[in-house]
């Protein structure tokens, strides 16, 4: 960038905001990072990291189809990460602990993805932006489709943010109670697809963790009630998200990185100062007495 | 009039709660029990036992709605199983949450009320205030806001209690809440769990492995083993005769001079 960093950090933001890519840039980022830390501290409540990872790579191979085809990537992702999503959804309810069968999908997806690269004969730097992100080459057109997927994933969050809730920890007691678990596991993958999609914007694929997975995991130590975990786990997005953009800018290395750099600081410094406490160090008391299983004589001689 | 004269008086005006009438369960290739007969009243306290793998939990699969019996017919207040009914508090079997869980227990109970509702709300100040009563009631309020993740055997069964309760059911299943749960505490849950049957005039039934803690509190006891089902009294059910004559093998069972009841023969023929 020719632009010179000045220590006048609001003349130093206005300078960078003249520019339309920029701003661009930081509408899609806002509405990505709200988006992404939403549904990521669902991802990360269900321990569907990897499924999450697994979607954005099945949605490489879509877009990679997309480009090779001369349609928009952003359809390839959306239809590509779906499929993956409605596949494990309909796996079953304990599909996201199949590790094996994920990785398995997940890595013929990515080969497929390079075969579609190797056949396009155009540039190369398609397959890189989809990989590690291309924020500052997003158009109007862009962002306003953003938007509009945005507000409608955060608007079907909020409606299923109860049941969801409930099916997430307490699945035995929600299937008792009559939810519909196998609906509610399809909206879940649906809406983590489209966030993953999206997201690819900002990140690419290989780095959707930094705002999918470490936002939400790192808020999970700062609020035992979701919606303040929730809260906190978009504030770091979005901050992770502005400050890197903004540092981007005026340093010429890629957004990706300092967005990855941030979130992976932060969530350091949170870990460490919060050692011990739950959630990683569960001070679970044993209560078994032997002297109690004793006293008890259990039944037959 | 006292109190199992008016319990009997009720059992003749209403119909019982929970009816079963020659139910045999089990699953495609395999029965798991047959022909079982009995009926539970409004307000009983009733003991499930019998051996690992004998049928305990597939008895509230039943009542639950998450699987139809083989033949016979069942009715809980009247009407055929049906999921989600909105009577029926449940508690299940290794009921564990994850350790790595960071939600406070507050959560859970309120979710017990409103989690199947639609729409965003985690604000309600009804709910909330919902879920600290009946928290109270259970004797869990100082739990309100630690994680579930870090909560005992015995804490975690008063949430999971107070979250089976919250939505005020008539009929609670709670299935092994005593495992894991050291003799003082194992008597502190079934306490509990008698007064709010005796408050609340829920039935409750609770698979467990032991009887004999549970004798003191029980109206009744549903002993299924070897693929029969036997109801009753403890005292009637609980005899060598009564189940010598249904398995139709030696069965024995031993009292100690403090009531303390041993059965023996059933497993040991299951075994071969």
């Amino acid at each position: 960038m020719a632009v010179a960093f000045s220590l006048n950090i609001i003349s130093d933001l206005q300078v960078m905001l003249q520019y339309q890519f920029m701003q661009h840039a930081f509408e899609a980022g806002t509405v990505v990072a709200l988006i992404a830390g939403v549904t990521g501290y669902f991802v990360v409540l269900r321990r569907s990291a990897f499924t999450a990872h697994a979607f954005s790579e099945i949605g490489f191979a879509g877009a990679a189809g997309a480009i090779l085809l001369n349609i928009p990537p952003i359809a390839g992702l959306v239809l590509g990460s779906s499929l993956g999503g409605f596949a494990i959804a309909a796996l079953g309810r304990r599909a996201t602990n199949r590790d094996t069968q994920i990785g398995i999908v997940l890595a013929f997806a990515l080969g497929l993805g390079l075969l579609f690269i190797s056949l396009y004969t155009g540039y190369a730097t398609e397959a890189y932006s989809i990989l590690f992100g291309e924020i500052l080459g997003i158009s109007y057109g862009q962002v306003v489709l953003t938007v509009v997927a945005g507000v409608g994933i955060i608007a079907a969050v909020g409606f299923v943010y109860r049941p969801l809730l409930f099916a997430s920890l307490d699945e035995d007691v929600a299937e008792a109670k009559g939810m519909p678990m196998l609906f509610l596991g399809m909206v879940f993958m649906l809406l983590v697809a489209f966030a993953v999609s999206f997201a690819v914007q900002v990140t690419g694929v290989l780095l959707i963790f930094s705002l999918m997975v470490t936002p939400a995991a790192a808020a999970q130590y700062l609020a035992r009630r979701p919606a303040v975990a929730i809260a906190i786990s978009v504030a770091i997005a979005l901050g992770a998200t502005w400050v890197g953009l903004f540092v981007a800018f005026y340093e010429n290395y890629p957004v990706s990185f300092f967005i990855t750099g941030i979130v992976f600081g932060l969530y350091m410094i949170i870990r460490l100062t919060h050692l011990g406490r739950a959630p990683a160090h569960p001070r679970r008391r044993s209560e078994k007495s032997t002297t109690g299983e004793m006293a008890l004589g259990r039944k037959g001689p | 009039m006292n109190i199992s004269a008016s319990k009997a008086l009720q059992a003749v005006v209403e119909p019982s709660l929970v009816a079963a009438e020659n139910v045999t369960a089990g699953y495609r290739d395999k029965i798991v029990w047959q022909e079982a007969n009995f009926s539970i009243g409004r307000g009983e306290f009733v003991a499930v036992i019998g051996p690992n793998g004998a049928g305990k939990t597939t008895l509230f699969r039943l009542l639950l709605g998450l699987q139809r019996p083989i033949s016979g017919t069942i009715r809980i207040f009247g009407e055929p199983p049906k999921r989600g009914n909105p009577q029926i508090g449940y508690v299940p079997q290794r009921h564990v949450i994850d350790s790595e869980t960071n939600v406070e227990s507050l959560e859970l109970v309120r979710l017990g009320l409103s989690g199947k509702r639609w729409g965003f709300n985690p604000l309600s100040h009804a709910d909330r205030d919902t879920a600290f009563t009946v928290l109270e009631s259970v004797g869990a309020r100082e739990l309100a806001h630690r994680p579930l993740g870090v909560l005992s055997g015995g804490e975690l069964q008063r949430i999971f209690l107070a979250e089976a309760l919250v939505s005020n059911p008539n009929l609670l299943l709670l299935d092994e809440p005593l495992s894991n749960l050291d003799m003082r505490r194992e008597s502190d849950l079934l306490h509990l769990v008698n007064g709010v049957v005796q408050d609340r005039g829920v039935t409750a039934l609770l698979i467990a492995h032991n009887i004999n803690p549970l004798l003191p509190h029980l109206d009744k006891v549903i002993y299924i083993a070897n693929g029969r089902v036997a109801t009753g009294r403890p005292d009637e059910v609980l005899t060598s005769e009564s189940l010598t004559a249904l398995y139709g093998v030696q069965v024995e069972v031993l009292r100690d001079d403090k009531g303390n009841v041993a059965i023996i023969g059933i497993e040991e023929h299951l075994r071969k």
